[in-house]
């Protein structure tokens, strides 16, 4: 019987492997990807391994050793309260990967979820997208800014203000998607069948969102970590007791014509982490959609 | 082309709706009693509850709503907690340095992020279209106050060419005003010339492939005339599209930009209000934001017949 399940299990793991296979294909063929995988990976295991980096408590303050400019001693310097900014800044990784993960994971999931029921559903299309047009048309710093300003500073709250001016791309990504494939003859097919929506939504229309939906949710994760580090500068982001890049840049503000590198080492790492998701996300979209990779 | 006009602005409506209906949740979703923060410290309950009745504040959130949303359409959008003063006045008093910030950017972008995209298409594959297509991943990547600080680090301090910070109006001078501008627009541009320059050459290689353009090319003519004339005036219509949508980026950034660079504007006014919970500012102030956004986007829409007459509404 196992046996039999093996054989059965082998061609279904071939039939999803052009997808694996492009993405490898394209990976080979996009140095820049591969750059961005790495220094994403890179990112990674510094936020996790953040104790081991040499790092001491982020949140030590050392009145008579403020503003040090860097040195051997402290490799980024120190701040206005004598916090050494390299452990900030490493430990700062945590947060910023931390919220682009999980805004990218729900904005995903929410938005794959409406985006598939407006669109296979005529009577929900209607209201469904007028709400998320309004949405949209709401600069998104201003509307996680407002909704920011409606809570307290919590890391929960910075991820759903973020997730919540995520969420209308993707739906607007699905549902575009859903009503050109719910015209597929093999939709069809299904429907005349007798198959249920349900089944029809997750068996044959799902799988094939899946590709454009990774492309997007890549994007939304870079967006999100450069959202909360403006949020965080403008102080309506992640509260001051947590280190993150934005925060350290935010402390950096008022001192930047005499300690330029408490903007100038947060702002890189930043910039460097949303860099390597973008590389990675533009290698994946060719991959993915071999008629856009021709043109962008 | 006037029914397609009446068409367009009826399917704003909802839009702008849904917008308020946002807008004034924030408002009524707002933690504490505005009542009592009005009263001050040594009000009375029955004080508190005669200026709740006084604002209206006792009654359903449906009549709330209407009575907001008719005096916003009669243009009042309420009174600021923190100086008593109207919105409406303190965002006429900030809308110069804004409209000045935004109106630069917008023309050094398109006058930049165009031709940029053009080259791309033209050279595609070749040293310059790289270079395009880095400077564009890299202009996404970068927040637009990292990129501030390094432009004002290297063009006001190190160089010393232009000013750090500040802004000076229009009618003291237009190089003192353009100077304080000069920086500000590059480090909030940078974003929008990566989108605008992107998508050129994306619709330029989309054009490029055609056969009139190899037509053009085969009668003789000259390779700007071909990029000009024929290419680019047909791949306007995406252009001028992410012209429009680019402008919720500069929005944001705006608020950013005029942070770091102490630009006396709305995006200062709006930070200001935050970090004093001042809701009617807050909420005027996306109202107005989201309305010029939806404005724009509604006049790129009716600017497609002029850039491409076979549209037909």
């Amino acid at each position: 019987m196992a046996a039999i399940a093996d054989n059965v299990a082998a061609p279904a793991t071939a039939s999803q492997s052009p997808t694996w296979l492009r993405i490898k294909d394209a990976l080979r063929r996009h140095p820049t990807a591969i750059l961005g995988a790495v220094a994403l990976l890179l990112l990674i295991l510094m936020a996790v391994l953040a104790p081991l980096l040499f790092t001491v408590d982020p949140q030590a303050i050392s009145p008579i050793r403020r503003l040090r400019p860097p040195s051997e001693t402290y490799w980024f310097g120190t701040d206005m309260l004598g916090r050494d900014v390299y452990s900030r800044v490493v430990y700062g990784a945590r947060v910023s990967l931390a919220v682009g993960l999980s805004v990218g994971l729900l904005a995903t999931v929410i938005g794959l979820a409406i985006g598939l029921v407006t669109g296979f559903l005529r009577w929900l299309d209607g209201i469904v997208m007028r709400i998320m047009d309004g949405l949209m048309s709401i600069p998104s710093v201003l509307l996680a800014i407002a909704l920011m300003a409606l809570t307290k500073a919590s890391l929960e709250n910075v991820i759903i203000a973020i997730t919540i001016t995520e969420v209308p791309r993707v739906v607007r990504l699905i549902r575009g998607l859903v009503l050109t494939l719910r015209e597929q003859p093999y939709v069809d097919a299904a429907i005349a069948a007798g198959t249920g929506t349900t089944r029809i939504l997750l068996r044959h229309i799902l799988p094939n969102t899946v590709a454009p939906l990774l492309v997007q949710s890549t994007y939304i994760c870079a967006s999100a970590m450069l959202t909360e580090a403006i949020l965080s500068f403008l102080g309506a982001g992640t509260p001051p007791n947590i280190p993150s890049w934005g925060n350290i840049m935010a402390e950096g503000r008022s001192l930047f014509q005499i300690a330029n590198y408490l903007i100038f080492f947060p702002g890189l790492f930043l910039s460097i982490a949303v860099l390597s998701i973008n590389l990675l996300g533009d290698g994946l979209r060719d991959a993915l959609d071999p008629r856009l990779a021709r043109t962008m | 082309m006037l029914g397609y006009l009446i068409r367009r602005l009826l399917a704003t409506i909802p839009v702008i709706v849904v917008v308020a209906l946002v807008v004034f949740s924030l408002l009524y979703l707002t933690p504490g009693d505005p009542a009592a923060v009005i009263a001050g410290d040594i009000a009375t309950v029955a004080d508190i509850e005669r200026i709740r009745q006084q604002l209206g504040l006792d009654q359903p959130f449906r009549i709330r709503f209407w009575t907001w949303a008719s005096a916003v359409l009669r243009g009042d959008l309420g009174v600021s907690i923190f100086t008593n003063l109207p919105v409406t006045q303190l965002i006429g008093q900030r809308i110069e340095p804004t409209l000045s910030l935004a109106v630069c950017t917008l023309i050094m972008a398109v006058s930049l992020a165009v031709p940029m995209g053009v080259l791309a298409a033209w050279k595609a594959g070749k040293i310059v279209d790289r270079l395009v297509m880095l400077f564009s991943v890299a202009g996404f990547s970068i927040p637009v106050f990292v990129l501030a600080y390094l432009l004002i680090y290297l063009f006001a301090i190190d160089l010393d060419w232009l000013p750090v910070q500040g802004y000076t109006p229009l009618r003291e001078g237009f190089w003192p005003w353009l100077s304080h501008l000069i920086l500000p627009s590059m480090a909030l541009g940078t974003i929008y010339i990566a989108l605008i320059a992107r998508t050129t050459r994306a619709a330029m290689l989309e054009v490029l492939s055609q056969d009139y353009v190899r037509t053009a090319h085969a009668k003789g003519l000259a390779p700007a005339v071909v990029l000009m004339r024929h290419a680019l005036k047909n791949a306007a219509v995406p252009i001028v599209t992410i012209v429009g949508i680019g402008v919720g980026l500069l929005i944001s950034g705006v608020v950013v930009t005029e942070s770091v660079f102490a630009i006396p504007g709305i995006g200062r006014l709006t930070v200001d209000a935050i970090l004093r919970r001042d809701y009617p500012i807050i909420q005027g102030v996306i109202l107005l934001f989201s309305a010029v956004y939806v404005l724009v986007n509604l006049l790129v829409d009716l600017s497609y017949r002029f850039f491409d007459p076979r549209i037909q509404y």
